[in-house]
């Protein structure tokens, strides 16, 4: 390890961070706490600066138990705060995220005036500076990653039902405040853990942005898991990338935010996760924004096809001499529709030869009867269907043609079709 | 090398709070700015802590970041005008960016508030690193604050009419009669767009728009108050006081008042801790108003944890108490009239300290004697065991009567029910029911309490 570059040393242990803490953070966002992990991040500054005082060195395991411990006591008083008093969780989430930090600061200003050695260890907890990573870090933080893996592949089904049915887990005798307390103390580890690296708020958003841009492409949590430890991955090297390929940042030992004139790494991992985020939000199949609009587009058009075809046959239907001769008043009159769409309509059904124009209007060709017989008949046999099945009215009724057959089963649309028949509305077409 | 804070002196107990230099000396100006800095926020702070958007204020402090570096950037200026102008536009961003993440990504409200503002967050990081880092923007000041060194002259002060006034006081003291002037005017409209959203838009006040005057107006005080206490603070001040309060108060006029007060106190007693400690001002006050809101969860007189535990107590120990007397009573009309000793007693109710005290306090109240051969009842004992026997009874008989419930089951519902009788509801049950002499055990249902004066056919009335 010790040949390995600033560089690479640096990817390699925000990519581990990244994944570790997507991973943790699904939990966090399927339960509603995605925002714990930024409180994780505040509260653990008291804890940081008493393991400061007491032990008064730069020892990064104890300044860490100081920060975890802090934190788990943090997530202790947001649950008590949340179940035995008036305060609802988002309060409590935010009394002790700022009140902690609150009595950190006055910590933190006390040991500043304390002739006391190294404070940089402190230092690098608020800010992070993925830049002084070493390899001891690194070590740290594989172990850490190994440690997560290993409890959400031991716990992975308890996790699972904790997040989706924590009611049933709790009837079947899961001890689910344990388990609860487990899944926020690896959060409070993967948090703390982090805090060099990235930062306080960014150690946040590493939690949640990879989880919840991997809520766009699948709803089940293990691939959920996966992929979001996959996407806080990618984050990490693409962040780490962008930000070393400033000038001036490779053997950079100046790591005073102030002065540095690069981009950072840590706010740069973030801007990528939420790059991925917002390409996910637009473009993830079914629950991309830019899909779910294409798809109910498409899906209105298809309804409106139908519904022309249902108006040519009905109008031809009701009409003296069959076939009958379609005026584009009557079609508005019947649809409710502008001149406009009900032309446009019109013209696309001579397009595909189902009308074709005769003076006065439009007729049904031949082809076309027989696909606006279709329609209405399924139109009709769903409408009764629901009418008398499901006692749903009949404006509401827009049924996807095809579906009836599969949905419904041959004897129970064989007993509509009897009945309407019955009634006379049932369309006659050629047997398919 | 920062100036030194004004030191307390104890001597006289009071700094002195006058200079010829600053009109006030610096020791007021940091007392007068926190408080205001503290009331602005703790008002406004209240209603986030109703509508349950806590963190919004936590995030938009985080997300006007950006808004402040951009302003700086394309104004070349740091004056507060320009800085509040930043703040507004990214404050109503963040609003707006959430809810677009919330409505349209399906994603819940808390994960679009985390990844909207940690994004912007980092923005504003990467913008100050890149664009600015040639201004010292020290960090010091972000996370904690510049209130340690409000007043001292020539620091961050402005001359106003000749006189050196501190720039924090300066930007805040129109956000606070902005604040308060949004309350008084739209307090109808706040307060029901608070608690019952939907009601308001039926009343055509519009919710939404009382949502984004109140982010606006967040993001203001946020950024007002930024220069003072730093970023992370700003959220203490904006939701402890309001969470205070809340456990406090049970009326909105109430909360806000208090949330008042303690934001005040919060600022005093925090400024003469901190310099007693020798610590951070801001730090100081986020601490003491944690502590302040952990009292009120454990004292608030309705709300507070040890008060609903008395609560509970009282009554468990009432409960107690009827059962004793209930029991002695029945004991009493068994032809043998067995004795009950003290310890039967006791151990028959559970036993335990909760027992001791309740027979304890019967005894006091005169109910119970302790006569040789073990409890007797008394006179007023009597015809309070009386009143409960016959609601049970009553109840049972209503049970089997209205409800037509087997025998077996009546016996348990009763004896949790009857304390919970009154006359009144005696009476009523008396009326119903078709036969009140004897219970369907068999029993006989004694008659109602003979005790009062109005009694009049055997029926009383409170």
């Amino acid at each position: 390890m010790s040949g390995l570059g600033v560089t690479e040393k640096v990817m390699i242990g925000t990519t581990l961070l990244g994944c570790v803490a997507g991973m943790i953070g699904c939990f966090a966002v399927l339960r509603r706490r995605a925002l714990v992990g930024d409180m994780l991040a505040h509260a653990a500054l008291p804890g940081l600066c008493l393991a400061f005082l007491i032990t008064g060195g730069r020892n990064f395991a104890e300044l860490f138990l100081g920060a975890l411990a802090a934190g788990v006591v943090g997530v202790a008083l947001v649950t008590f705060a949340a179940r035995w008093t008036r305060t609802k969780e988002d309060a409590a989430i935010g009394i002790v995220l700022s009140t902690f930090f609150g009595f950190g600061i006055v910590l933190l200003s006390i040991i500043r005036r304390l002739p006391m050695g190294n404070k940089s260890g402190l230092d690098t907890f608020l800010f992070g500076q993925a830049a002084s990573m070493r390899n001891q870090d690194l070590l740290v933080l594989s172990g850490v990653a190994v440690l997560v893996l290993g409890l959400l592949t031991l716990l992975y089904k308890e996790f699972k039902i904790l997040c989706f049915d924590p009611d049933f887990a709790a009837a079947q005798g899961w001890p689910t405040v344990w388990l609860d307390l487990v899944m926020m103390a690896t959060l409070a580890v993967v948090t703390v853990v982090g805090l060099p690296a990235v930062g306080v708020v960014l150690m946040a958003a590493l939690i949640i942005i990879p989880a919840a841009t991997a809520g766009f492409w699948t709803s089940r949590l293990g691939p959920m898991l996966l992929l979001s430890g996959a996407i806080g991955g990618v984050a990490s090297v693409l962040g780490t990338a962008v930000s070393s390929g400033q000038l001036g940042w490779y053997g950079s030992t100046d790591v005073s935010p102030v002065h540095a004139s690069n981009l950072p790494t840590g706010p740069l991992i973030v801007l990528c996760g939420s790059a991925m985020f917002t390409i996910s939000m637009l473009l993830a199949p079914d629950r991309g924004v830019l899909m779910r609009m294409l798809s109910t587009a498409l899906m209105r058009r298809s309804a409106r096809w139908e519904a022309m075809l249902r108006t040519l046959y009905e109008l031809d239907e009701s009409a003296q001499t069959r076939p009958a001769v379609v005026t584009l008043p009557s079609v508005i009159n019947e649809r409710g529709w502008s001149e406009r769409m009900a032309r446009r309509w019109i013209r696309y059904a001579e397009r595909r030869q189902l009308v074709e124009r005769v003076p006065g209007g439009v007729r049904l060709t031949a082809a076309g009867a027989m696909e606006a017989a279709q329609v209405t008949r399924a139109h009709r046999l769903w409408e009764l269907y629901l009418l008398e099945g499901a006692n749903i009215d009949l404006d509401l009724t827009e049924r996807d043609t095809n579906s009836i057959q599969h949905l419904l089963g041959p004897d129970v649309v064989a007993r509509l079709e009897k009945e309407l028949r019955e009634q006379g509305r049932l369309p006659a077409v050629r047997a398919v | 090398m920062p100036p030194t804070k004004t030191t307390l002196d104890k001597s006289t107990m009071f700094s002195p709070l006058f200079d010829d230099e600053t009109i006030l000396s610096p020791a007021a100006w940091v007392i007068i700015v926190a408080s205001m800095t503290n009331v602005a926020c703790g008002i406004l702070g209240c209603f986030l802590v109703l509508r349950r958007m806590s963190l919004l204020g936590d995030a938009l402090a985080h997300a006007v970041l950006p808004g402040l570096v951009l302003a700086f950037l394309l104004s070349g200026s740091l004056s507060i005008g320009v800085m509040f102008a930043g703040a507004l536009a990214v404050g109503l961003l963040t609003s707006v960016l959430t809810q677009v993440v919330h409505r349209h990504g399906g994603v819940h409200a808390d994960a679009s508030m985390g990844v909207v503002f940690t994004t912007l967050f980092a923005l504003g990081v990467v913008l100050v690193r890149r664009y600015a880092s040639q201004v010292h923007i020290d960090t010091e000041c972000v996370l904690e604050g510049l209130l340690d060194y409000v007043g001292v002259a020539g620091m961050n002060s402005v001359r106003i009419a000749g006189w050196e006034i501190p720039r924090q006081f300066v930007s805040i003291l129109p956000v606070l009669f902005i604040n308060i002037g949004f309350l008084l005017v739209f307090w109808k409209e706040l307060k029901i767009s608070s608690f019952d959203p939907a009601l308001a838009s039926t009343m055509g006040i519009q919710a939404d728009v009382m949502h984004y005057l109140l982010m606006a107006l967040v993001a203001l005080t946020a950024v007002a108050s930024f220069e003072a206490v730093g970023s992370i603070l700003v959220v203490a001040m904006l939701i402890v006081p309001g969470a205070t309060a809340h456990l406090l108060c049970d009326r909105l006029g109430w909360m806000v008042t208090v949330a008042a007060g303690v934001a005040i106190v919060n600022a005093v007693l925090g400024y003469w801790l901190a310099v007693w400690a020798d610590a951070n001002t801001a730090g100081m006050m986020a601490t003491l108003g944690g502590g302040i809101y952990v009292a009120a969860v454990f004292f608030s007189p309705r709300h507070g944890v040890l008060s609903v535990l008395a609560r509970r107590v009282r009554h468990s120990l009432r409960i107690l108490c009827e059962d004793i007397l209930a029991m002695l009573y029945r004991l009493d009309e068994l032809p043998s009239r067995p004795s009950l000793s003290a310890s039967d007693a006791m151990h028959a109710v559970g036993g335990g300290v909760l027992a001791r005290w309740g027979l304890a306090s019967l005894v006091r109240a005169g109910h119970v004697a302790r006569a040789a051969h073990g409890l007797e009842l008394t006179g007023d004992g009597r015809s309070i065991a009386q009143r409960l026997v016959r609601s049970h009874r009553l109840w049972e008989t209503y049970l089997v009567q209205q409800l037509g419930l087997p025998l077996d089951h009546v016996h348990d519902p009763a004896e949790r029910m009857e304390h919970f009788i009154d006359e009144r509801l005696q009476a009523q049950l008396a009326d119903q029911l078709r036969e009140t002499s004897t219970d369907p055990h068999g029993r006989d249902i004694p008659g109602p309490d003979t005790g009062d004066e109005q009694t009049s056919g055997g029926r009383t009335e409170r």
